[in-house]
């Protein structure tokens, strides 16, 4: 982690940032789908300065046979910090952190899959993260939606995920590193735009409950810019070649 | 028929909202028709479904497979048929009703890595799909070249009531047996032949998304055969 650097001005007079947007604007998002040749889905993004490699093997066997369920196919998450991801070497062996946000997108993406159709079977779903700059379990969790799209896992719809949080005083979308660390708030969410549905919501510093609703209504207008983005990844995959008969 | 033009979908888009019965890789939210998948969607006759773009193969009853034998018990084979499930190929299927563990002998039938046409029988994702080698066309593929596709390109090279794949078997002099979880045998007396109707489906298999298939696919075979 970067320390604790108390001298950043996180807003300007002009209501500027650190890294130059405003308070309502997302970082610059790129997604693109189907990278990688040896599973069965995969999605590569770009969340401002985080960088994240996703794959989707399944469904297939579960291995071990015990965690298998009859009655529906099973989501396993695995998100993991590259040791060059961050300033200083990350130990490769999953940390706490880890499991918990292995953890918290799961249980984000299962509203959304829809496993009952292939019963004893399990959809893997593995997270790189090559960078990281704050916000990684949000764009884990955008990748992760696009990343099971293209491997053809029938799904509800898309998760979109961005923060929302609280740093100088204002409520702010997308909270990056520098503010993470020097924030007040931080309110990552992850939601379904058709559905309009929360699936994940964890709240990390201090809001009012003005803020709060604030936050959550920015969020989701962030993560609705976010499914934009998730939207023409897929189509750029599949459909840029032309119209099908 | 189709009513409406077929729409590219993702998952979670609103196909249609209304009187319409949602079908296959779609569900109904409220009154509207969203589909789960990435694909075309189709609406005809009151109901909605969409073509898959991407995914794997699902067994389904009546589809005619090609699978591998992979390992066998004393009471059935299994075979993967290119799917997240394998099939079992029950003894009994084979020997016939009297068949006898002690006294029949399994590999002389099937051996590992043996390739079989099957039909399956039942699907009903309880338990491993039950496949069947007993019927016209189908048992063990002795002689042919095993071509792999994907599954969700299959109607494709199949075509309009088989049109795509009669005129490359014709033009070809070959003969396709085409399983329903993309893999096909291709097999011909003439090499040259052989090699053309590999590179047809092949093609098929790339621009699987262009229109009218069909004429570039004759023009390739016509230009290789002069």
């Amino acid at each position: 982690m970067g320390g604790r650097d108390t001298d950043i001005v996180l807003l300007d007079e002009n209501g500027i940032r650190c890294d130059g947007r405003k308070v309502n604007e997302t970082r610059k998002v790129t997604i693109k789908a189907g990278v990688l040749k040896n599973a069965n889905g995969s999605a590569y993004i770009e969340f401002g300065d985080n960088k994240i490699l996703v794959g989707v093997y399944g469904p297939r066997d579960v291995h071990p046979k015990h965690m298998s369920d009859t009655d529906t196919g099973i989501l396993r998450c695995r998100y993991h910090m590259a040791p060059f991801s961050v300033g200083e070497r990350k130990n490769p062996a999953p940390s706490r952190r880890e499991v918990e946000i292995s953890k918290v997108i799961k249980e984000a993406l299962e509203p959304a899959v829809m496993l009952k159709e292939f019963p004893r079977t399990a959809v893997d779903v593995f997270m790189e993260v090559l960078q990281a700059d704050g916000g990684t379990r949000c764009a884990a969790l955008t990748g992760a939606s696009v990343a099971l799209a293209d491997a053809g896992i029938p799904m509800r719809d898309l998760v979109a995920g961005c923060a929302a949080g609280k740093a100088a005083d204002a409520v702010i979308l997308d909270v990056n590193n520098e503010e993470d660390q020097a924030g007040q708030a931080d309110l990552p969410i992850g939601y379904m735009p058709n559905l309009k549905k929360i699936t994940l919501l964890q709240l990390d510093g201090v809001l009012t409950p003005e803020e709060y609703k604030q936050c959550i209504e920015i969020g989701i207008d962030g993560c609705n810019q976010v499914y934009e983005i998730q939207k023409k990844a897929l189509q750029d995959k599949f459909f840029a070649s032309g119209e099908k008969q | 028929m189709s009513g409406e033009r077929k729409r590219h979908v993702i998952p979670g888009e609103v196909i249609t909202s209304g009187p319409y019965r949602a079908e296959q890789n779609t569900i109904q939210v409220g009154d509207k028709i969203v589909s789960t998948i990435v694909g075309l969607s189709d609406v005809y006759d009151g109901s909605v479904r969409v073509i898959p773009l991407t995914g794997g193969y699902v067994p389904k009853d009546d589809d005619l497979v090609i699978g591998k034998i992979v390992s066998h018990s004393s009471l059935s084979w299994t075979a993967d048929i290119n799917s997240c499930y394998v099939g079992m190929l029950p003894a009994s299927d084979v020997f016939g009703r009297d068949y006898s563990s002690s006294s029949d002998d399994m590999t002389s039938k099937l051996a590992k890595g043996d390739l079989i046409a099957a039909r399956i029988v039942n699907a009903d994702m309880t338990r491993d799909p039950l496949i069947t080698i007993s019927g016209r066309e189908l048992g063990k593929i002795d002689s042919g070249e095993l071509v792999k596709i994907s599954p969700n390109k299959v109607p494709r090279l199949i075509g309009k009531r088989g049109s795509m794949i009669q005129m490359i078997e014709s033009s070809t002099n070959s003969q396709v047996t085409i399983g329903q979880n993309g893999l096909l045998v291709v097999s011909s007396e003439d090499p040259n032949g052989l090699l053309k109707a590999i590179q047809a489906i092949e093609l098929i298999e790339e621009q699987a998304h262009v229109a009218n298939l069909t004429d570039q696919v004759n023009e390739m075979l016509e230009s290789k055969s002069e």
